[in-house]
């Protein structure tokens, strides 16, 4: 991938990230990602209905890399089935984890496959809270 | 200053993260291999020529620690360092001495190792922890401290310089104060003990908490100096070799005496030693001239930056080698990620001190913190990558 058009796609999603702020809403899913080995921190909300991601919302205090794939992930999530976003959530940390997976599932998120090791827990957050939320069905 | 003494400054690297942890000299280096090559022994208990040597080394550290921070050499504890102290004050005296409603005074820019143990405590006993309000510079002041104290007062609690804004409290007057008042105090010296003179007995002090990787030491080793008569009145938190003088079946049993006593198990006995040369090592340079070297240092690197519109500094006024700031509008970490792009080491984040984003504003900063080894050059380095800052993103993705 070109770097100015990689670099483009994470600065414009720091910058103006999607759906930062949270709402008042009980029928929400709720966590907060502190993560141990940096310092963002950051709640997330989400909407399940009949069976897919309605909305996802987030705010906190984060570093480029993790606010940029938080917004990016959640434009990849929006009105995908629970199964679907499973699957694009394995295959998201199987990349940031150098580990097999599927580059056409991942679209714009393909920015954070060059991902240095020490903004692997940055890039990792958004999916880290999803699928914690997602515990929270079972 | 002495920078040919560090194996580390052979990289081409700025290290500007002391409050975190500091180099080690070769001296150290050579004392800790030493031990481990030529006389490996357990201590207290061999009768061989190893033995005696690593007993008269270990032991010897008390009278060193005694003579730089002025207390008497069984008033000293090895400890995993100021952490372990701290808990062993809480745990060991604090918890057996305070009664429920009773007062401890902290304040918001504190580590959490001078916190949590309190609040632990408050959970256990009920006793009730105020926080002193900082003034307007994030600093802390005797005036401030007076208007909390009550008649329920019995502790207070503070790090003698504080490790995200720098400041030096003045424990000399606080320390009279709380003796005048018969108030206990207890110091947290992780951020002093290396980089300026400490005075046990003329402060006042009752306890005082330091670690030795912050000051040249290795890590896994620090201090306890408590006052003899409140060492007396301690409990141990562990309990097994090295501190009995019997025990026996009908469970009777009799500890040894301080501060044996506290030192229960195998101790770090490499790293005491350790900790020993590097004490040397810093007393060789002058604890003054340290001091009077990293505020130049300060004053230098201020100077230097004072052009650069778009950092916050928070602390331009603290007499110590700490500098906390933002680059305007960038997050903390990508500012570090950023500096160490071009190898200079700095922290980002909240330095464990949770609550002074309340004081702040802000909760997360860069801290550079400064020791003698390094020099203007470093800072020069420094000051060239934050001038270019405006290309930060372009570095760092």
């Amino acid at each position: 991938m070109d770097e100015n058009f990689r670099r483009e796609i994470i600065l414009d999603n720091y910058n103006d990230p999607m759906n930062r702020g949270l709402i008042e809403d009980d029928s929400y899913l709720k966590t907060r990602t502190n993560s141990e080995s940096c310092i963002d921190d950051l709640n997330f909300m989400m909407k399940i209905e009949d069976g897919k991601v309605k909305d996802i919302r987030f705010d906190g205090e984060a570093c480029a890399i993790s606010t940029s794939a938080t917004s990016i992930m959640i434009r990849s999530l929006i009105g995908k089935k629970i199964d679907e976003v499973r699957k694009i959530l394995l295959n998201y940390q199987n990349m940031i984890n150098d580990k097999e997976y599927d580059k056409e599932l991942l679209g714009e998120l393909n920015v954070y496959d060059n991902i240095q090791p020490n903004r692997k827990n940055c890039a990792l957050i958004p999916s880290v809270a999803v699928d914690k939320m997602l515990e929270e069905l079972k | 200053m002495n920078r040919e003494d560090f194996p580390m400054l052979k990289k081409d690297i700025v290290y500007f993260d002391n409050g975190a942890t500091t180099l080690k000299p070769k001296v150290v280096i050579d004392s800790i291999n030493k031990y481990y090559k030529e006389h490996t022994a357990n201590i207290h208990r061999g009768d061989y020529e190893a033995a005696v040597k690593t007993n008269e080394l270990y032991d010897g550290v008390r009278e060193l620690v005694s003579k730089l921070v002025n207390c008497n050499s069984d008033e000293v504890i090895y400890t995993s360092g100021a952490t372990m102290s701290l808990n062993m004050v809480v745990f060991g005296y604090m918890k057996k001495h305070l009664k429920k409603g009773d007062e401890v005074l902290l304040n918001k820019a504190e580590h959490a190792s001078n916190v949590l143990p309190w609040i632990k405590l408050r959970e256990e006993i009920g006793i009730v922890i105020k926080y002193v309000p900082l003034n307007k510079n994030y600093e802390l002041t005797l005036d401030n401290i007076k208007k909390y104290v009550t008649n329920k007062t019995k502790v207070i609690s503070l790090a003698h310089v504080s490790n995200v804004i720098g400041d030096v409290r003045d424990v000399k007057s606080i320390g009279k104060y709380c003796r005048d008042n018969k108030i206990l105090f207890n110091v947290d010296g992780a951020q002093s003990v290396p980089h300026m003179k400490v005075d046990f007995k003329d402060s006042n002090i009752d306890f005082l908490s330091f670690s030795g990787h912050k000051m040249c030491g290795p890590t896994v080793v620090g201090i306890l100096v408590g006052r003899k008569e409140l060492l007396e009145e301690m409990e141990p938190l562990f309990y097994g070799g090295g501190m009995n003088s019997f025990f026996e079946e009908d469970y009777s049993y009799e500890l040894k005496s301080i501060p044996t006593r506290f030192e229960a198990g195998t101790p770090p006995i490499a790293e005491v030693i350790g900790l020993g040369e590097a004490i040397k090592y810093l007393q060789k340079i002058g604890m003054d001239k340290i001091h009077d070297y990293e505020i130049e240092l300060k004053k230098y690197l201020l100077e230097k930056i004072k052009d650069i519109d778009n950092l916050i500094v928070y602390n331009k006024n603290t007499d110590s080698g700490i500098i906390a700031f933002n680059i305007d509008g960038v997050f903390a970490q990508d500012s570090a990620v950023y500096l160490n792009h071009y190898n200079i080491y700095v922290r980002a984040g909240n330095h464990c001190a949770k609550m002074l984003k309340d004081e702040l504003s802000i909760k997360n900063t860069v801290r550079i913190s400064m020791y003698f080894y390094n020099n203007k050059e470093d800072i020069d380095k420094l000051v060239e990558v934050l001038k270019n800052s405006k290309d930060i993103f372009k570095v760092i993705i």
